[in-house]
């Protein structure tokens, strides 16, 4: 099994620098950033199993990033991981396509727990994108 | 929500007091019977004012017009009857002269043609009884009458002077020989310069005495005509005999006719009438008693007070009555106002804690996390690396930091839970059995502790529609904090019953300290606690919010020293309530 690649996104540097290198020494292959502009760059760059996404951040917040993650890649699995956890703003976040949300301080164990339901989430996507472009190709008329 | 700063939370939470003091003001009674007293009064005043000024200016002008109209009366029967009196001498005076203009001295003086002017003057005139001729030395050169008058000297005589002097003369009227009263009217003619006589006639009092007349006369009333000496000379009811002086002193000459009123005489009060009739020695008087006249004035002012006493109790009864139901209703919308106030103001405070809660939570849960991950690195570095000395020592002290952020955390979240809209799950609960499940829980405390509780359920309890989870935090909180009030002994009852209006009442009654009033009004406020450092001051204002969430309501009882009761009542079908955010 290759290993989760997953990419931190938060303005607390020195979070994500402990949460990424505690996580690569459980195997997983981590960039981090510090702003929603950057994650956008390097989710186009790069393919993810999952983005843990903060919600309170300078300039572009976890929302606004959420949704043009999401309108770049359908398919990418985001975590919300924030320490202002009101349920008004998970609510809005699974609205736009958040696949979990989750408070901060969190255990390093459920968070990669989640990244690997993301991992099989984005596979089965994967997969199902795959059949579907087949069903269609092979419905086609005129084949 | 960003923008909140804890301080100026802060700030906002601790300011609202006021409706400690809107309570207060309600409960002070003085207030209300001040501001009953205010609105009786002034009431009564508009009220009664304009109606007694009213009933006082009628009274006087009534009174006015009564005594106009008795004015005028009398006025206008003095007025005519004077001058038919002065008209009936007139006439006799001037018939006397054309007499003497018509007739020469020598056929007066014969005894029978004088006999024949008399008989004439009795057929056209009335009243005259006889007829003489005196000359200029006052000897009466002729007579025909009932009596034998010829050659009585008269020089010496008042009549004959007067007559002389100013050509007319009226006597006072007297009975003569004849014991019947009569005056005389004497007239001088002048033949020429130097040569005069005076044609005397007795006049009897009946001519006088017809004019002398009232229509409708009340008994008390009197019309008679006194001399200028104060003698009767016509018949008086009341006031002396004729011929007598009477009893009624002689008022002051005055052309016109005159009215005295309140003229004292004994007892009785008098309204006096008086016209001098001219050239005659006689005065004409017209007397009523006031009581009389002012009866009906009277009989309709007592009508006039008892409407106006009976109008002003009706009034007075209206007034009372009217502003002690205003000042109720008053007092009831203050009271409303006042419980509107506390709610709106409880519901501030509470969002603003909300607030205050969410961003402290926000604040700390960043940095905590980062104690999380710095110390789960460490963790991570220990475990991975070879044995070293100490290594057990330095695992056992970062398990002991995460778990203490562990403990951080749960706070925090706790207070984003306060904050939080908690998804209300909806299912079929009997609160009999809920209360009970949250017993289990307390079942050793209460052993240990030797405390009774009692569970006084009824029988027939609908059951709810409600979250189980958050009930049982909800009476979980509350009978905790019952078993913190009593003492080793104490009592708890747990009484669940249905209420009104599809509602099911929980009652928890301890017999613990009971709470202070002072303390009972900030009892759900978030931070308030009695428990000193073992309370965070959370729970009940959570299980405010809780019990708010799901439609119900909650309210303490408690009386210092006796105890405490919680009452919660639930309804039994939760309607989504628009719920402000917190």
């Amino acid at each position: 099994m290759s290993p989760l690649k997953v990419l931190l996104v938060d303005d607390e540097e020195m979070f994500t620098e402990v949460l990424a290198e505690r996580m690569e020494t459980r195997g997983l292959v981590v960039d981090t950033i510090d702003n929603g502009k950057g994650a956008l760059k390097l989710a186009k760059k790069r393919s993810y199993d999952a983005v843990v996404l903060d919600l309170a951040m300078p300039e572009m917040d976890g929302i606004e990033t959420l949704k043009r993650l999401l309108r770049n890649n359908p398919n990418l699995q985001v975590i919300l991981l924030t320490g202002q956890a009101s349920l008004e703003k998970g609510i809005e976040a699974m609205k736009h396509g958040a696949m979990e949300f989750m408070q901060k301080p969190v255990d390093i164990d459920a968070l990669i727990a989640k990244i690997e339901v993301a991992h099989d989430k984005r596979e089965q996507l994967t997969e199902l994108r795959i059949e579907e472009t087949l069903t269609n190709i092979m419905g086609r008329k005129g084949w | 929500m960003a923008g909140d700063r804890p301080l100026d939370l802060l700030k906002q939470m601790v300011l609202p007091r006021r409706f400690l003091e809107h309570v207060d003001r309600i409960e002070d009674r003085r207030r209300y019977r001040k501001l009953w007293w205010n609105s009786t009064l002034l009431t009564l005043f508009v009220a009664l004012l304009p109606l007694i000024v009213m009933t006082g200016i009628n009274h006087y002008m009534y009174n006015k017009t009564v005594k106009n109209e008795l004015r005028f009366d009398i006025t206008r029967n003095l007025f005519s009857i004077s001058r038919s009196i002065e008209f009936v001498i007139a006439e006799r005076h001037s018939a006397l002269s054309l007499i003497m203009k018509e007739r020469t001295l020598s056929e007066l003086t014969d005894h029978k043609q004088l006999g024949i002017t008399l008989q004439h003057l009795k057929e056209s005139f009335g009243g005259f009884v006889d007829l003489g001729i005196i000359d200029q030395n006052g000897v009466q050169v002729a007579y025909v009458g009932p009596y034998k008058l010829e050659g009585i000297n008269y020089s010496d005589q008042k009549s004959f002077f007067e007559s002389v002097v100013r050509g007319f003369y009226v006597s006072e009227v007297f009975t003569g020989h004849r014991k019947v009263p009569h005056f005389v009217i004497s007239v001088k003619y002048e033949v020429d310069a130097h040569e005069y006589y005076v044609i005397r006639a007795t006049v009897d009092m009946e001519s006088l005495n017809r004019m002398i007349y009232i229509p409708n006369m009340g008994w008390s009333d009197d019309i008679f005509i006194v001399s200028r000496e104060g003698i009767l000379q016509t018949p008086s009811r009341h006031h002396g005999e004729l011929l007598k002086p009477a009893t009624i002193p002689i008022p002051p000459y005055s052309p016109n006719a005159e009215i005295i009123e309140s003229f004292k005489e004994e007892e009785s009060s008098l309204v006096l009438g008086y016209s001098y009739i001219e050239d005659t020695p006689f005065i004409l008087m017209i007397t009523k008693q006031e009581e009389n006249l002012l009866a009906s004035w009277v009989r309709a002012q007592t009508e006039m007070i008892v409407f106006l006493i009976l109008s002003a109790i009706m009034i007075l009864i209206v007034v009372i009555w009217s502003s002690t139901r205003m000042v109720q209703q008053v007092r009831a919308s203050d009271l409303r106002k006042t419980k509107l106030l506390m709610n709106v103001e409880y519901t501030n405070k509470m969002a603003t804690i909300g607030r205050l809660a969410a961003s402290v939570a926000h604040e700390i849960n960043n940095p905590l996390a980062i104690i999380n991950e710095k110390a789960g690195l460490l963790n991570d570095l220990a475990e991975f690396t070879e044995e070293y000395p100490n290594k057990d020592k330095t695992i056992k002290a970062l398990d002991s930091i995460i778990k203490s952020v562990e403990r951080c955390s749960r706070v925090t979240h706790r207070l984003l839970g306060f904050t939080r809209k908690m998804e209300t799950k909806h299912e079929t609960i009997d609160l009999r059995n809920l209360l009970s499940e949250v017993m289990g829980f307390l079942e050793k405390e209460a052993r240990h502790r030797n405390i009774n509780v009692y569970k006084d359920f009824a029988e027939h309890v609908p059951t709810i529609e409600s979250d189980r989870s958050q009930l049982q935090q909800v009476f979980l909180n509350i009978i905790n904090n019952a078993f913190a009030a009593v003492d080793r002994g104490g009592k708890i009852n747990l009484i669940v019953k249905p209420s009104a209006n599809k509602k099911v009442e929980v009652h928890i009654k301890d017999n613990g300290s009971g709470i202070s009033k002072e303390n009972l009004a900030h009892i759900f406020e978030p931070f308030f606690s009695t428990k000193g450092d073992f309370g965070t001051g959370l729970g009940l204002s959570i299980t405010y919010g809780i019990v708010q969430k799901l439609g119900g309501t909650i309210n303490v009882e408690s009386r210092d020293g006796v105890g405490t009761t919680f009452i919660i009542v639930l309804p039994t079908e939760h309607k989504v309530s628009t719920e402000q955010e917190l």
